[in-house]
C-alpha cells in the first residue's frame, strides 16, 4: 500500500488512499494461509518454521488443515507418481488465488531419486505450477521463509481487480531446476487415478 | 518353554514334508528349503505342534536371485518366511524358490493374518502369485502399474500416465534400463 503525497496531506493520519487491488493484494501477503501436509523430511523443517524459533505465525501464515481454507501449498517432501495426483486433488481444491512453494530438491527435480528411483515424480510441477523453488536438502526454515518472502512480492503483484500478467514472475535465487518449467497435464485429463483408489 | 534347535525342527518338518531340503546360509543362520507345493501343509504344522508353535510370523519377503552368485545360477524368486515363536522363543527361516515364469506359491494368510500385507507387498514388487490369498491386489504401487520393480530385469517405465520420468534438460551420465515409449 502506498501513501500518497497531496492533498492527502489535508487529511487526518489515519485515512490513507491507495488502489483498491493494491489493498487487496496487501491483504493477502499478510495472511497466507498455508496447507498443512508434508510428505518428507522436508516437512519437519516446515513444522520448526511454524515452531516457536521460526514462528512463521507472525508473517500471517496460519496452518490450515484443509485445502479449502488454504491460499499456499508448501509441497515439502518426495512426491512419488502415486502421491502426485493426490497432490493434484488437494490443490484444485484450495480457492482461487492459490500458491504453490516447492520446498527441497525431491518437490523441485526428484533430488536424490531422481536417477535410480522407478516411483519418485523428478519435479511437483509437472503437476501443480509452482510459484517459488526453495533448494535445500532439506532447507532450513531460514531458506523456507526466504522462499516465502519471495512469493510475497508475488503475491503483492497480484490483481483482483486489474488485468493479471501472463508472464511467470520469477524470484532471483528460486528459478525452476535446469532452468525449465515443466509442463502441466491438461485440466481434463487427470494425472493418475484421481486419488481415487 | 523349550526352545528346539534347528536340527529338532529341521527333523519335525520333514515329518509332515520330506522333501524339506536343509542349507545353511553365509551368516550361519539355518534354512530350510521348502517345495513350493508344501509350504500351506508345512506352515500349518510349524504353527500347531505344541513342541513347535512358531505364532509369529516375523517377515515374509522375496529376493531375486538372477545375478546371485549361486553356483549353478539361478533366476528364481526366493520366497523368504521368518518365523519366531513367542512360545519356546526359536526361530526359523524358510525359503521357497518359484519359478520366474508362472511364479506361484500358495499363500499362507490364513495360517498367519499377517501374511495378507506381506503377501501383497511381495506380490507388488516381486510378481510373485500368492494362490488362496483373500485380496491379492498390489499396496505399494498404483493400481495401474506396469511390471514389478523390485525384479532384477525390471524396465523402468519412460513416463506414468504421459508424465514423462525424466525432466526437461534433465540427463544423466549412467541410467537404468528404461522401457520405450508410454507405460
Amino acid at each position: 500500500m502506498t501513501r500518497r503525497e497531496g492533498p492527502g496531506d489535508a487529511f487526518d493520519d489515519r485515512i490513507h488512499l491507495t488502489a483498491v487491488d493494491e489493498f487487496l493484494a496487501w491483504g493477502k501477503e499478510h495472511s497466507l494461509f498455508y496447507l498443512l501436509f508434508a510428505t518428507a523430511c522436508c516437512g519437519i523443517e516446515l513444522m520448526q518454521a511454524g515452531g516457536p524459533r521460526y514462528d512463521v505465525d507472525r508473517l500471517g501464515m496460519i496452518p490450515r488443515a484443509t485445502p479449502r481454507q488454504a491460499d499456499l501449498m508448501i509441497v515439502a517432501g518426495t512426491i512419488t507418481h502415486k502421491m502426485a495426483s493426490r497432490v493434484r486433488t488437494l490443490w484444485e481444491q484450495m480457492g482461487e488465488p492459490r500458491w504453490v512453494v516447492s520446498m527441497g530438491s525431491c518437490a523441485n527435480s526428484g533430488g536424490p531419486f531422481s536417477k535410480w528411483s522407478y516411483s519418485v515424480l523428478n519435479g511437483i510441477d509437472k503437476y501443480v505450477p509452482v510459484d517459488v523453488y526453495v533448494p535445500g536438502c532439506p532447507p532450513r526454515p531460514e531458506a523456507l521463509i526466504d522462499g516465502v518472502m519471495a512469493l510475497r512480492e508475488r503475491v503483492r503483484r497480484y490483481r483482483t481487480l486489474g488485468e493479471r500478467s501472463t508472464e511467470p514472475h520469477v524470484v532471483a535465487g528460486h528459478e525452476a531446476p535446469f532452468g525449465a518449467r515443466c509442463q502441466l497435464p491438461p485440466p481434463d485429463a487427470p494425472a493418475g487415478d484421481g486419488g481415487r483408489a | 518353554m523349550t526352545a528346539l534347535s534347528h536340527e529338532q525342527i529341521a527333523a519335525a518338518v520333514r515329518s509332515v514334508c520330506p522333501e524339506v531340503g536343509d542349507q545353511r546360509a553365509s551368516n550361519g543362520r539355518p534354512f530350510l528349503h521348502v517345495p513350493a507345493a508344501a509350504v500351506a501343509d508345512v506352515a500349518r504344522c510349524l504353527r500347531d505342534d505344541p513342541a513347535l508353535r512358531f505364532d509369529a510370523l516375523m517377515d515374509l519377503t522375496a529376493v531375486d536371485l538372477l545375478q546371485f552368485p549361486y553356483t549353478p545360477p539361478r533366476d528364481d524368486i526366493a520366497v523368504v518366511y521368518l518365523l519366531f515363536s513367542y512360545a519356546h522363543r526359536h526361530k526359523i527361516t524358510l525359503e521357497v524358490f518359484a519359478p520366474r515364469q508362472a511364479c506361484a506359491v500358495p499363500s499362507v494368510a490364513a495360517v498367519w493374518p499377517a501374511a495378507i500385507y506381506f503377501e501383497r507387498e511381495v506380490f507388488d514388487l516381486f510378481g510373485v502369485t500368492f494362490t488362496g490369498h483373500p485380496q491379492l491386489r498390489r499396496i505399494l504401487m498404483p493400481d495401474d502399474w506396469q511390471g514389478h520393480p523390485l525384479r532384477k530385469d525390471y524396465l523402468y517405465p519412460a513416463d506414468y500416465h504421459g508424465v514423462p520420468h525424466l525432466r526437461d534438460g534433465q540427463s544423466f551420465s549412467t541410467s537404468p534400463p528404461r522401457a520405450e515409449g508410454t507405460s
